[in-house]
């Protein structure tokens, strides 16, 4: 089976100022649902506590609502996957001993009379912790960040690496937009999968760019355009089909994983979809804007060859027992 | 000769002790792959050291050691105060402070700072910036210690005490179910057992702190009635550091539930010095800033015995565990709970399972429907790959979490690519017209740089993940580090060496092989 046959090149930096309207958009009302809507942080960055409970029947959602507000102040009761499992969440932030003691009793207590449930998990978080994972997080990132533009400036050049940083912005804003748009539980695991995308959509631009790098060494055309859209055409169904398989998987995952997997998976399942299109449509335009030049590069990898090349003739000489 | 086909020969390894090392963690022997709680259900701790306090209780213990011992040499000192970090007393006799430098000198990590005044001379003893430093951080291992050595002696199955940070301790207790445990658990982990043993002052009446503070003297609630208070002269007589054994057993006269305890032989020293002076006189038993007891002296106890009367047996087993195994420098606060019934562990196993399970049934199948022999070598690859990274997190004693599972899903969407690119770049050289044996050896050569530069760059940022990830996400970060490195391993060398093998045995490879249209 063969997805693209034909060696055909087509052409997508001709069109690259579509491209890159269009993302500038979705990365625009990305930061416009950031910035006004917010994002539903989780317990895991907010504090509070949540128990997840399970019945043995159906329950209405608004007696259990009414029924634990006796007890706590405005709590948030939805269901969790099915309908028979809820999920309650408390706003309390000070999470004294004395309020944990009793709470899971307190709550078994009031939910007996509308049947059998079981607590299956409670998670008590105090605020404090929550900053500190944010900043944690913040780190990752920019430490990421920092050690792959060093990598890629020094295996291929720094425009290479301005232009693979820019692209997981590009992809970051969007997934983050995504997340908050539609208001997707914003939990640690959340966080791991925006960590994990850099990675993966990192590793689709790599690909792109390695073969750029490539086309510039060993092909005679002078023209930048034509050289990306001969590299983008031939990694094309490369970048289609890995990202078919993980797109697969990652799908798999949100549609089998359980509830409490699925802000992860959502998060992973934008992300490639964005990650896919920023590694053909975006990344490689940017080397255009940022000013690549073909004659300095090439100049560059003939003066590595040449080095390695005097290196290689040291060798034999020293091997050869000339010197 | 044959060369050797050492890429075969290495794969053919790698394959068996994935193998090797997978079977254990599915028989349930050692080394094997530990399920986190979120996979099979207890509870997990984060506690919050207040190191603050641990420097506080040091500068208290000092403020006892300098009155017995300038009690005992006739030293007169007068206004011993200790004030949050710093203490601070007078000496009367100026002609003493030779004396009492050398006694100040035995106090290790303190600076002292001396203010001539009209009655005497005003010592002011601190701690060294450096002391601090220490004193938290062996307030912080010494909690671990502590922590471990009670959860050890509740008689817990493998409990995990590790430290988070500078002031985090991170507690996790699988297999924990019945809520009287879980709080049990948490009163052990959380009771500081700080045992102090004061004077009490019956000359004086105070019924406010600042009353109190007037005399030297601090106000604590009764145990058993908060309301009522004790006026007692600081600093104390006796900090429980000096505690050498603790039991449980019951008063011979009254039959209520006690701890015995048994001191070390300074603090019998004091314990008896302190009694044979104060017969008649009462001496409170503080645990945690409240008092159990106090009881009046009959007569000078030595060999530096006592005891505390405690209303139930079970608090008493509590209670002695927690003195026994010292008691914690500095207070814990409760900074995040989390626990996972064994029901909902035994769900999310299942459904990561058919999530995982499904998405590989999917690539296998897309695989070789798509590269026909190439894509059955490539699953080869992906299933060796799998046993290697289970296997790998087995003898790491790795924890694999949720998200940890998740991120073995993920490696295995992405572990393919290896093998996508080479082939694509097989293909290439075939379209060329080039023979298949040149194809595959141009393939993986060309492919290489690629593959390295792309497989670096994700672990770059599965590095940053593990060094600035908590918990699961550092779980996660390390299943995903291991998966591209035995997905180099299985994808690059491990295929490579199979197609070298099928080409040396004189098979026919044709580019039907590749999923190509002959």
């Amino acid at each position: 089976m063969e997805l693209f046959k034909s060696e055909k090149i087509y052409d997508f930096m001709s069109k690259r100022n579509i491209f890159i309207s269009i993302s500038l958009i979705l990365i625009a009302l990305s930061l416009f649902s950031i910035f006004t809507k917010g994002f539903n942080w989780g317990i895991d960055f907010k504090g509070g506590i949540e128990i997840q409970v399970k019945f043995d029947k159906q329950i209405d959602l608004g007696e259990i609502r009414k029924i634990v507000s006796k007890k706590f102040s405005s709590p948030n009761v939805t269901t969790f996957g099915n309908n028979n499992e809820i999920l309650i969440r408390l706003n309390v932030n000070a999470v004294s001993n004395d309020v944990q003691k009793s709470l899971e009793n307190e709550i078994k207590n009031l939910l007996k009379p509308l049947g059998n449930a079981e607590i299956r998990r409670v998670d008590i978080v105090g605020a404090k912790v929550g900053n500190e994972l944010k900043e944690k997080g913040l780190n990752a990132f920019i430490f990421s960040i920092i050690g792959i533009l060093i990598y890629v400036a020094f295996r291929f050049e720094w425009r290479f690496a301005l232009a693979s940083v820019l692209a997981l912005f590009h992809d970051t804003i969007i997934s983050l937009g995504a997340v908050s748009f539609f208001g997707i539980e914003t939990n640690l695991d959340v966080l791991a999968a925006i960590l994990t995308l850099m990675g993966y959509s990192l590793n689709d631009t790599i690909v792109v760019f390695d073969r750029i790098r490539e086309q510039v060494r060993d092909s005679k055309v002078n023209d930048l355009a034509t050289l990306i859209n001969e590299a983008i055409s031939k990694t094309l169904s490369r970048t289609v089909l890995t990202s078919l398989t993980t797109f697969f998987v990652v799908l798999t995952l949100f549609l089998f994983g359980g509830e409490i997997i699925r802000p992860f998976s959502f998060t992973l399942l934008v992300g490639i979809i964005v990650g896919t299109y920023s590694s053909i449509f975006i990344a490689s335009p940017l080397l255009i804007w940022l000013g690549f030049k073909i004659d300095d590069y090439r100049k560059r990898l003939a003066e590595i060859e040449k080095r390695k090349r005097e290196k290689e003739k040291l060798r034999e000489m020293y091997q050869g027992g000339v010197v | 000769m044959k060369k050797l086909n050492y890429r075969l020969v290495i794969f053919i390894f790698a394959a068996l002790f994935g193998i090797a090392f997978t079977i254990p963690s599915f028989i349930g022997k050692e080394p094997k792959v530990n399920l986190g709680l979120d996979l099979q259900g207890g509870i997990y701790l984060v506690l919050g050291v207040k190191g603050d306090e641990a420097v506080k209780s040091k500068i208290k213990t000092f403020a006892s050691t300098i009155k017995y011992i300038t009690n005992k040499k006739e030293i007169f000192i007068d206004n011993l105060k200790v004030n949050n970090k710093t203490l601070s007393f007078e000496l009367i006799d100026k002609d003493d402070a030779p004396k009492m430098d050398e006694i100040l000198k035995k106090l290790k990590g303190t600076q002292v700072i001396k203010k001539h005044t009209k009655e005497g001379i005003l010592y002011i003893v601190k701690l060294t910036p450096k002391e601090i430093e220490k004193t938290r951080e062996d307030a912080l291992n010494q909690a671990i210690q502590t922590i471990r050595s009670r959860l050890d002696a509740f008689g817990l199955a493998e409990p995990s005490v590790t430290k988070q940070g500078k002031d985090k301790i991170v507690v996790e207790l699988p297999g924990i179910k019945t809520q009287k445990e879980k709080n049990s658990i948490k009163k052990l982990i959380s009771t500081s057992a700080h045992l102090e043993l004061y004077a009490v002052d019956d000359e004086h009446k105070a019924v406010t702190p600042k009353d109190a503070a007037k005399y030297g003297d601090i106000l604590l609630p009764s145990k058993d009635n908060p309301n009522r208070k004790y006026l007692l002269k600081t600093p104390p007589v006796l900090d429980g550091s000096m505690i050498t054994d603790a039991t449980v057993g019951f008063t011979q006269k009254t039959n209520q539930p006690a701890i015995f305890f048994t001191l070390n032989s300074q603090g019998a020293a004091i314990f008896g010095d302190f009694t044979g002076k104060n017969v008649g006189k009462r001496l409170a038993i503080v645990v945690d800033n409240k008092v159990y007891s106090a009881p009046v002296i009959q007569e000078r106890i030595g060999g530096g015995s006592g005891q505390i009367t405690v209303g139930s047996p079970e608090e008493a087993h509590v209670l002695a565990i927690a003195l026994r195994s010292g008691s914690l420098p500095a207070p814990v606060i409760l900074l995040e709970q989390r626990s996972v019934g064994a029901s909902l562990g035994a769900d999310s196993i299942k459904k990561s399972l058919i999530a995982l399970i499904s998405g590989f049934v999917i690539v296998v199948i897309f695989m070789a429907w798509y590269y026909n022999l190439a894509g059955i070598i490539a699953d080869i690859a992906l299933i060796v790959n799998l046993f290697l990274i289970i296997a790998i997190m087995a003898l790491f004693g790795a924890t694999l979490t949720l998200p940890g599972m998740a991120g073995i899903v993920l490696t295995v969407g992405m572990a393919v690519d290896a093998n996508v690119i080479i082939n694509e770049r097989i293909r290439e050289l075939i379209r060329e017209g080039k023979n298949i044996k040149t194809a595959i050896e141009g393939g993986y050569k060309n492919a290489m740089s690629a593959i390295v530069d792309a497989n670096i760059t994700t672990l770059i940022a599965a590095i940053a993940l593990f060094a600035y990830g908590t918990g699961t996400i550092k779980g996660f970060a390390i299943t995903m580090a291991i998966g591209i490195l035995a997905s180099m391993l299985t994808a690059i060398l491990g295929t490579h060496g199979i197609w070298e093998y099928l080409l040396a045995g004189g098979k026919k490879i044709t580019p039907k092989h590749f999923g190509m249209k002959a």
